[in-house]
């Protein structure tokens, strides 16, 4: 058939060669792992410790697989997930805390394909198996929280311009913006320029005066209540990471979902009592200037008599419960925290804890602690917690919040980015601290919403069963083909196959997690990918009884049914477009698997089965066609 | 090998009246169901709590739910999982809240310890596994997710056919669509399977199955439309069923076998999303032969709705 272009074989023969190539690592199933690497502290992980390792192993008679070194850290693999387990148990007893066990998944493609790029599917939990969380993000709290910095900073601004003012207070509801109450009309639209020219992200607008009451109503600008609310999930995102890190789970997926959800997968962990005390911990910082130290008289006397100050809140100290007054003025957020670590001071010998804040923190704590010096200042540890209570029978979400006081300390000197809590009572609780306020540093707190634990081995049960289906439904189409459209059959069989492998390329090389509704959306996609092959065959035996000769019912069988075979994939892909919007990450999987099977039908069962036809019927003379 | 004549010329028109009418019927029903009997809404619509239970000897249901009720959990769902050693436990939340803990908070792993001793309580050799926790408002956003995708896809596939084809194929394709989800819901109402997650992705893709379908059949209309000189309406619709009769049945054959092989060795993950597809591909075959070329007929549509747009050229016009 000479008007099948050489160009096309040679894309056909390529696609094909893509697809086998990438396809493969996934038939090098990972084998379960144990990776160990130091801690700051500990001695790096070298011929020693991986000597140490093996012993502990050898002398608990754990069969290990292999135990080598591989950069910075040590990996440990063994034959399944009950060994891996015991094994991590025993690795974890012989090296003690210096060092961080996790879980892994050790990949077993060979470094040719790796090196090209090509890499295994990652695998959904329900086929590994482990713990999910799905979070909530208070947005609305981040959102609070700027109002109300936003109002210090205008009280400043019009105290720095002399500007009399009666109020400014945030309206109750988030979102809802600041009322400035000023005492005459020139005032007002001074204050209107000040505010406006001094704060970009602010809208200034003149609200109904009565009597010496002029009001301005300063309210945050969409766009950037939309970029706080995006920023509070990506910060969330960030710290959850570093929460998790700690826990040593390797891989780690931790991703948003929708608008205002964070989705946790934590492969490997069966156990989900010690990743949700980390993740579940919803609690962010705040530094305020503290009102005399913890325990002082008059701090006792307002925890006695409730008569505390205007500008102070009545907090209690972790611990101790000492009772401590604080000001209600907040210098910096967590979110403003960078990172914080606990060491030993040089000068005192006492444990320390250094923290490092960001510019705009660095700035505020700059300004503050200029003026401030020999005063206290506190750091404010709040913690939100949910209770479900029933209201009329039915439940209800009530947020609760606890604040305590985790430290309050007087101000040696001024300083800005970088500074230091000393005097503190023990390493550990410098440690403590420096835990508390680093991961602390969430933008706004978060509730779980939905959780789940997979077994180890419901999750290699879905994959046996998963891949038995799909053989299966392969092997059974394979042989109706080839029954009902004999030669073309066959023809199709070879594109249904490489669809298969194709698919499996793609879903790899984007990087796309096989979960068991995407195994389904495999199955599906290889009994509606031979529809197209159905649609072929039966125009060429059309054109055939028509009186058409072979080569030309070819040729008209595939272009007549091109226009059909489009217009139907189209519509189809309409469908699983729609499946990709969904919010939930399983029906996504779904929705995704099947989009890239259409796209990936389209090409195998027309362009690629109509090379091979070609390359069958050739410039042959035919009497007939096995159709 | 050929299973159908190829000649067959079945005049399915002839028996619009009886097909339609059943198809109405058969929506109308499927709403009753929907409405009187609801859907059986799984974990993820409802909220709640559910874990699966192994036992190492078959167990009775009502057993287990027995020694539920003696542990002060009641109004608890139990469903067999396929066979006798495998139960699945279902809580909505509000009848958890009363094994929460102090902070009133649903601590999973508390009501799971607390189930787990309740059955081993009765029989030792209980064993818990895969606990799940779902907030309702999780699953109520699915829901609505869910209709918006399905309305989504109705009017993006409309749209499509508008533009490929014309007004009266999208009309035709929508209706049938709506029949087809209707009728799959109605039936999974029906026998009270339980709608979860992958069910409702079942679903969404039993339109996107039954659309391909019934463009095939149109396809072959406007073909026919355009190929022949004299067209009367309903000869040619006949004609474009009867030609593409054996490519519908063997294609829902096919997919129909994958789905089997899913069903049978998928093993429960993805047991409700081989029924329901096997549902949609039985409902969405008939609904392709049997209402949209009625529905096409009688909205009216004719030979010159489907010639090639040849715009007159008003310079051509303009010459002499």
């Amino acid at each position: 058939m000479s008007d099948f272009p050489r160009w096309k074989y040679a894309l056909v023969a390529l696609v094909m060669l893509f697809g086998v190539i990438y396809a493969l690592p996934n038939a090098f199933p990972p084998v379960p792992a144990v990776q160990v690497t130091a801690n700051r502290d500990a001695p790096p992980i070298d011929q020693a410790v991986q000597q140490k390792v093996s012993a502990a192993l050898t002398a608990r008679n754990i069969a290990v697989t292999r135990v080598f070194v591989e950069g910075d850290h040590l990996l440990a693999t063994f034959a399944n997930s009950d060994v891996q387990k015991s094994g991590a148990d025993t690795i974890k007893a012989a090296l003690g805390d210096g060092y961080t066990v996790a879980f892994k998944l050790q990949s077993n493609v060979p470094g040719w394909l790796g090196a090209i790029g090509a890499r295994a599917m990652p695998l959904g939990l329900d086929l590994q198996g482990g713990v999910h969380f799905l979070m909530q993000v208070d947005q609305k709290d981040a959102i609070e929280k700027q109002e109300n910095s936003y109002a210090d900073d205008i009280r400043a601004l019009l105290r720095n311009k002399n500007i009399r003012y009666e109020s400014v207070t945030r309206n109750a509801a988030a979102g809802q913006g600041i009322a400035v109450i000023l005492r005459s009309a020139d005032d007002r639209s001074t204050a209107s320029d000040a505010i406006a020219n001094e704060y970009t992200d602010l809208l200034v607008s003149s609200g109904a005066s009565t009597g010496d009451r002029f009001v301005l109503n300063v309210a945050i600008k969409p766009e950037k209540l939309r970029e706080l609310s995006r920023s509070a999930i990506t910060q969330n995102l960030g710290t959850l990471r570093n929460r998790i890190n700690a826990l040593g789970v390797s891989e780690p997926l931790i991703q948003q979902q929708g608008d205002s959800r964070i989705v946790v997968e934590l492969a490997g962990v069966q156990d989900p009592t010690e990743a949700k005390k980390l993740i579940g911990a919803v609690a962010t910082l705040q530094y305020r200037p503290g009102i005399g130290q913890p325990g002082d008289p008059r701090a006792v006397e307002a925890a006695r008599t409730g008569n505390i100050p205007p500008d102070a809140n009545l907090y209690y100290m972790r611990g101790d419960n000492r009772p401590v007054l604080v000001s209600k003025q907040i210098i910096v957020t967590g979110n403003q925290l960078v990172d914080a670590s606990s060491g030993i001071d040089q000068q005192s010998g006492t444990p320390k804890v250094d923290v490092t804040l960001n510019a705009a923190g660095a700035k505020k704590m700059g300004d503050f602690t200029n003026a401030n010096v020999g005063k206290p200042m506190a750091v404010l540890y709040v913690e939100q917690v949910y209770e479900t209570k029933v209201v009329d029978g039915k439940p209800v979400r009530v947020s609760k919040v606890t604040e305590t006081v985790i430290n309050d300390a007087t101000i040696q000197s001024p300083f800005s980015r970088q500074f230091q809590t000393t005097g503190l009572g023990s390493p550990k609780e410098a440690s403590d601290l420096a835990l508390l306020l680093k991961g602390g540093a969430l933008a706004a707190p978060m509730d779980i919403v939905a959780e789940g634990v997979i077994g180890a081995s419901l999750g290699q049960d879905n994959i046996d069963k998963g891949f038995k289906a799909v053989m299966l439904g392969l092997a059974l189409v394979l042989l109706a083909a080839a029954i009902y459209y004999k030669l073309f059959g066959l023809v199709a069989d070879i594109a249904l196959f490489f669809n298969l492998v194709i698919l499996v390329a793609v879903m790899s090389l984007i990087g796309v997690t096989l979960t068991m509704p995407g195994v389904a959306g495999i199955v599906l996609t290889l009994g509606m990918a031979i529809d197209a092959n159905v649609l072929i065959c039966e125009r060429v035996r059309e054109e055939l009884r028509n009186g058409s000769s072979p080569h030309a019912a070819i040729r008209a069988g595939y272009e007549k049914a091109w226009s059909t075979i489009l217009d139907a994939n189209v519509t189809h892909l309409i469908a699983a477009l729609a499946l990709t919007t969904m919010g939930s990450g399983a029906i996504k999987g779904f929705g995704v698997t099947l989009m890239i099977g259409i796209l990936t039908s389209l090409f195998t069962s027309v362009t690629l089965t109509h090379a091979f036809t070609a390359a069958i019927h050739g410039h042959r003379k035919l009497k007939t066609l096995s159709v | 090998m050929e299973i159908f004549n190829h000649d067959s010329n079945i005049h399915f028109l002839g028996m619009r009246k009886y097909t339609i009418a059943i198809a109405i019927f058969l929506m109308i029903a499927s709403i009753g169901l929907i409405a009187v009997k609801g859907l059986n809404y799984g974990l993820d619509f409802t909220g709640g709590v559910s874990m699966t239970v192994d036992y190492d000897q078959s167990v009775e249901i009502s057993d287990v739910r027995a020694a539920l009720d003696k542990g002060g959990i009641h109004n608890a769902m139990v469903q067999s999982l396929g066979g006798t050693r495998e139960v699945s436990i279902r809580m909505q939340t509000k009848d958890v809240s009363a094994a929460a803990d102090a902070a009133g908070k649903v601590n999973l792993e508390r009501v799971a310890t607390n189930v787990a001793k309740v059955l081993q309580a009765a029989r030792p050799d209980a064993k818990l596994k895969n606990p799940e926790f779902i907030s309702a408002e999780v699953g109520a956003e699915l829901r609505s997710d869910g209709t918006v995708a399905a309305v989504f896809v109705i009017l993006g596939i409309m749209a499509y056919l508008w533009i490929r084809f014309e007004r009266r194929f999208a009309i035709a394709a929508v209706f049938t669509e709506v029949h087809d989800t209707l009728v799959t819901l109605g039936i999974l109402a029906l026998v009270q399977r339980e709608f979860d997650m992958t069910v409702l992705a079942s679903v969404l893709a039993v339109i996107g199955y039954s659309i391909n379908d019934k463009v095939v059949v149109f396809d072959r209309i406007r073909e026919l439309f355009r190929l022949a000189r004299k067209a009367e309406p309903e000869e040619i619709l006949n004609r474009s069923i009867n030609n593409t009769l054996s490519r519908t049945i063997i294609t829902s054959l096919f997919t129909g076998i994958t789905m089997g092989a899913l069903y049978f060795y998928g093993g429960t993950a993805v047991h409700g999303f081989a029924v329901t597809m096997l549902i949609g591909i039985v409902v969405g075959t008939l609904s392709s032969i049997f209402v949209a070329s009625p529905i096409l007929l009688w909205l009216g549509v004719s030979k010159k709705d489907l010639m090639p747009v040849t715009r007159d050229n008003p310079e051509l016009a303009r010459r002499p």
